[in-house]
């Protein structure tokens, strides 16, 4: 059932899950304003950004599907989004559990870039009523690819108007400077990220494998229930 | 704010990761029991397939 990639790809997301949190827990130094409560910060924002990511990949499968005709990219779009929903509610969670620790409050509504991510978490929650409100598949993938390609076109100019922004009290992690991170820190962060993309993807290709095994099992009984009639 | 202590401080970060990781594990259950059904409604189909024929 599995593509011939797969396990190589889930063992690679293990291990390099499991190096990213040795090095969060054993290398990484202590950060001297926010001590160990910082730690937060590899799973939060490596997961930030790859949901972000996921929400723009799922708008340029989208592109592609609107462009070929062909639905399986619709599929493989609903599926980067799915996943990138799943990890932007941990992004919520873990930032409102970092924001207690370290600024006394779970939330803090001035602040643009939790607003900001609030804001396209909310627009993506729209996606999955406007989908499967359509029952006509041809409809439902045209408008849904439609749907994905505007939300995918606002997250990064959300994300420049957020950069834009001036009062901001929430670290900035991607500057011009390399966010002001030492070494250790810099290289745990990287892993942090490489680790989040890796099973990012693993978790993609497994529902994709699950999605199109489920439609392959359908059609395969409409088949034999055809046939059995005949 | 100052940092919290070591203690205090190793529940938040405890509890964020323990959500990523929860989030991770059901999200694999979940999938894991959609492909377990689809192997068995195969299984099921092949089962009726080789009837049809004999």
């Amino acid at each position: 059932m599995y593509s011939k990639g797969f396990k190589p790809l889930a063992i690679a997301t293990v291990v390099a899950i499991a190096v990213s949190f040795a090095l969060v827990f054993f290398y990484a130094p202590l950060d001297a304003d926010q001590g160990f409560v910082q730690k937060i910060f590899y799973v939060h924002v490596p997961m930030a950004i790859v949901a972000l990511c996921g929400f723009v990949a799922g708008g340029i499968m989208a592109i592609k599907h609107l462009r070929s005709g062909d639905r399986s990219w619709d599929m493989r779009s609903y599926v980067a989004i799915h996943l990138s929903i799943i990890l932007g509610t941990g992004v919520l969670i873990t930032g409102a559990i970092w924001a207690k620790a370290s600024w006394g409050h779970w939330w803090l509504w001035d602040e643009p870039v939790l607003v900001s991510f609030l804001i396209v978490f909310l627009l993506y929650c729209v996606y999955y009523p406007l989908r499967f409100s359509i029952e006509d598949p041809d409809r439902q993938a045209r408008y849904s690819s439609v749907f994905a390609i505007a939300a995918g076109a606002f997250v990064p100019i959300n994300f420049a108007a957020v950069r834009l922004a001036e009062a901001v009290t929430h670290p900035r992690v991607l500057s011009q400077t390399g966010g002001n991170l030492p070494g250790e820190m810099r290289l745990t962060f990287l892993v942090s990220i490489v680790a989040m993309a890796l099973l990012f993807v693993t978790l993609w290709k497994l529902e994709l494998t699950a999605k199109n095994a489920s439609m392959q099992l359908k059609r395969l009984r409409t088949t034999l229930e055809l046939r059995s009639a005949t | 704010m100052p940092a919290l202590p070591l203690d205090e401080a190793g529940q938040y970060v405890a509890g964020a990761y323990l959500v990523f990781l929860t989030l991770i594990v059901v999200y694999v259950a979940i999938i894991g029991a959609k492909v377990s059904r689809i192997d068995r409604e195969l299984g099921e189909l092949v089962e009726l397939a080789e009837e049809e024929w004999r």
